[in-house]
């Protein structure tokens, strides 16, 4: 096969896996308005993700990392030309990251809410903006003939663009919805399986008018195959939900994810970014690559590293697979 | 106003920041995720309670700079393509490789152990638990070698061939660039460096409370293990800086020459090492300085008789190769940082050996001047790590990889200089914040000491608190 096509894939791989775990610790972090009623339920939710956040959010270094490696033209054009968007982005994780660190730090409500305002803002911000920036790295941006991304901020908020938000916005709230059912008891574990059935009916209709868009405008044969099973896996996620099979609704929900990134890549390919001005100038996997033999070297890394990778973050899930209870956290002190 | 709004000098400036601040965290998460290693291996095999507080104590503090150091570094992977999109174009095919290998070996591993290790105190038998904070601070060494691996790159570009045609730098040889031989020497000189930043907090924070006469139990056996390392990695780091230095005259003469500040090439005994230099305000001639002959021919060639070529020299060779351009760095910025590293740098080692003689065989000195000393170890060694980063980033300058591509040459065409006004705003306004909450809460974590702790369960030989939650 060839390499570009396999780095296609890895790259597309990656975002997979970061979308799929960080988008649920994006959910779980939206979800304290609606989920926590007081400060042990909000603790409950952030320690039902507090050992693997950390993990998760290392995908996007990685998956920044391998674009760099891979696909040089590919990581500048977009990271230049994004650059207000992915400032956005970077701030929002800033601000997350810290304050689940920083939140049991002192015991002062004050300073509690505090944080708890920046793990909503800061998990919101980036769950919509990355969809943002898919939305239209499929449609297509202005670029001109050495690669350079010529609009604005304002030119990436078109509508097609914002339903993409939108949509890895509910997706992810509801994943993380239904993360919270499966992780937590009594109470709580009961109110997010009703949220999740609000949020997922609303999220089933949003993601199926996005994925019709994508796939009458730019849609493959792969791209319908992968869409048609990203929806099945999301109404059967919601049945699961409806039936209190929490395993089975996370990883049907986690289905969904993996197959609508996998879905807008296959939209994509061979294009990397398309220029929506000119074809001629669009970053396509031969222009945009690394040499065979940078390719080769990393294909050695990759296929070494990623079994071992999944390995011990599989472990680590399996180390914390029991469920926080609200007596677990008010036994601990601060 | 142009001044204001231009792309280059903003954008200078914000990876300037962005990358001092981030290294703030870097030398102390892994000096001190091998410090907390070494810690809880001590209570691990002799059981004794104050190496749990110990490691307890100081794993407070690993965590409080650990979620700042990754939360940071998003902002490193991502800063290139963004602001620096021409110099990833240009060198993507060689500097991302290091890169990605640090993601793939060593960062996921790092951050995947070091969730176990917080959260895995009652989850996982003893001695796997331990295991979790070595994988961590692997991890973090590891880390540490791509990313020297692909600076060194910058610093000196080996393993590479041009492709005229596509106008980039592409990968021949990873052997090559994986043994850089600036990265060989950089490597070890940053790793010990980092272990005295982590020995100056182990002092600092132990001498707080020993000051106070409290907590002495774990305290005292705190500050020998900092007081020891910081002795020893000193003369590591001072070893390997002089490695360094020999590879950095051999690649980088004009860095070596801007450290000193010296405009004529100088021989033998001219080629002094100036201690302390008061110059004109135009930095063109020099008032007054204290030297030490031969010394920097020593440094420089390890012989006594060696020549060390000088800035105007220097600036016309690059002339006739590079064409016309000033390829001088800021002289005064060069010239200052060195001197303030190696200062720092053996003040501390001489505080360490000194603290050792006072403490000695149970002795505790009375007098508080001795334990304020002490206490300034972490930001003095911290400020000590950080100009010598400054030293060897602004030295590289006017280059963004020497010899091949110009700063200026490296910057994205199509980022204005507003959009990096605003992101360099946001990040020096999210960061001050940042900072002086983090101080405070470090200070904080300090004050508090060593956790109580109950009696180790017959059992598991567990000991609560043996849970952490956020």
């Amino acid at each position: 096969m060839d390499l570009t096509v396999l780095w296609f894939w890895i790259v597309a791989f990656m975002f997979v896996g970061y979308f799929v775990l960080d988008g649920f610790d994006f959910g779980i972090g939206m979800s304290l308005p609606f989920l926590g009623k007081d400060d042990t339920d909000r603790r409950v939710l952030i320690n039902t993700i507090g050992p693997v956040w950390d993990l998760n959010e290392t995908w996007v270094i990685v998956a920044g990392a391998a674009l760099f490696a891979a696909f040089p033209e590919w990581y500048a054009t977009l990271f230049s030309g994004f650059y207000l968007a992915l400032l956005l982005i970077l701030l929002a994780l800033i601000a997350r990251g810290v304050s689940f660190e920083y939140r049991h730090q002192r015991p002062e409500s004050r300073w509690k809410k505090w944080f708890d305002g920046m793990i909503v803002v800061g998990s919101a911000v980036p769950a919509l903006l990355w969809g943002v920036a898919f939305a239209n790295i499929v449609q297509g941006v202005p670029l001109d003939a050495d690669h350079n991304y010529t609009g604005t901020l304002f030119d990436l908020l078109n509508p097609y663009a914002l339903l993409g938000g939108v949509t890895t916005l509910l997706l992810f709230f509801t994943h993380g919805v239904v993360f919270a059912s499966l992780k937590t008891e009594g109470d709580l574990r009961e109110r997010a399986r009703r949220l999740a059935t609000k949020s997922g009916l609303i999220t089933i209709v949003v993601a199926a008018s996005f994925l019709l868009w994508t796939g009458l405008a730019f849609g493959t044969l792969w791209f319908w195959i992968l869409a048609a099973v990203a929806a099945v896996a999301l109404i059967g996620g919601w049945i699961a939900n409806l039936r209190g099979a929490e395993g089975i609704a996370f990883t049907l929900l986690a289905v969904t994810v993996a197959t609508a990134v996998l879905a807008l890549f296959a939209a994509l390919f061979p294009d990397v970014m398309p220029a929506s001005n000119d074809p001629a100038n669009s970053l396509t996997i031969e222009n945009a690559s690394s040499t065979t033999y940078t390719l080769t070297v990393m294909s050695w890394v990759a296929v070494f590293c990623l079994p071992l990778v999944l390995l011990y973050q599989g472990w680590t899930y399996w180390v914390f697979r029991k469920r926080v209870s609200r007596a677990s956290i008010e036994a601990a002190a601060h | 106003m142009n001044e204001l709004l231009d792309p280059l000098l903003l954008a200078r400036w914000q990876f300037g920041l962005t990358t001092v601040y981030h290294f703030l965290f870097v030398p102390i998460t892994i000096g001190l995720a091998t410090s907390t290693a070494v810690f809880q291996t001590a209570w691990y095999r002799t059981g004794k309670l104050e190496y749990l507080k110990i490691t307890k104590f100081f794993g407070t503090i690993f965590l409080i700079n650990f979620a700042m150091g990754v939360v940071t570094g998003i902002v490193q992977e991502f800063q290139f393509g963004m602001n620096w999109s021409e110099y990833s174009r240009f060198v993507g095919d060689v500097f991302g490789a290091p890169l990605a290998m640090e993601g793939l070996l060593a960062f996921f591993f790092e951050a995947t152990f070091i969730g176990l290790w917080i959260f895995g105190w009652d989850k996982l038998p003893r001695g796997l638990h331990l295991a979790t904070i070595w994988c961590t601070a692997i991890g973090s060494i590891a880390s540490a070698y791509f990313i020297i691996a692909a600076n060194a790159f910058m610093q000196n570009p080996v393993g590479y061939e041009m492709n005229a045609e596509r106008g980039r730098a592409e990968l021949v040889d990873i052997g090559a660039l994986l043994a850089n031989p600036v990265a060989l020497a950089a490597f070890p000189h940053t790793i010990a460096a980092s272990f005295m930043v982590a020995a100056g907090l182990i002092i600092s924070a132990a001498a707080w409370h020993l000051a106070r006469n409290q907590h002495l139990d774990s305290m005292r056996p705190a500050l020998k293990f900092g007081l020891w390392v910081m002795v020893g990695s000193g003369i590591l780091t001072t070893l390997f800086g002089d490695q360094l230095s020999l590879a950095m005259v051999a690649t980088q003469p004009m860095k070596m020459a801007a450290a000193e500040a010296m405009y004529d090439t100088a021989c033998g005994a001219d080629a002094s090492f100036s201690l302390f230099t008061l110059g004109t305000p135009d930095g063109t001639s020099e008032l007054f300085s204290i030297r030490v002959p031969y010394l920097l021919s020593f440094l420089s060639t390890h012989t006594f008789d060696g020549c060390v070529e000088g800035i105007n020299d220097l600036q016309a060779q690059y002339t006739d190769l590079y064409g016309p351009g000033d390829y001088t760095p800021i002289i005064w910025i060069t010239y200052w940082a060195f001197r303030w590293m190696i200062g720092l740098g053996l003040l501390h080692v001489l505080v360490a050996v000194v603290g050792l003689w006072v403490t000695r065989k149970g002795r505790m000195p009375k007098q508080a001047w001795v334990w304020k000393v002490a206490i300034w170890s972490f930001p003095l060694s911290l400020a000590a790590m950080i100009v010598g980063w400054i030293f060897t980033e602004m030295g590289r300058q006017p280059w963004i990889v020497f010899s091949l591509l110009p700063t200026e040459s490296a910057v994205s065409p199509n980022v204005t200089g507003l959009d990096v006004l605003i992101s360099l705003v946001a990040f020096t306004l999210i960061y001050g914040i940042l900072a002086v909450v983090e101080v405070r809460l470090i200070i904080r974590a300090i004050k508090k000491g060593p956790p109580e702790l109950g009696e180790p369960d017959p059992e598991t030989g567990r000991v609560e608190p043996a849970s952490t939650v956020y």
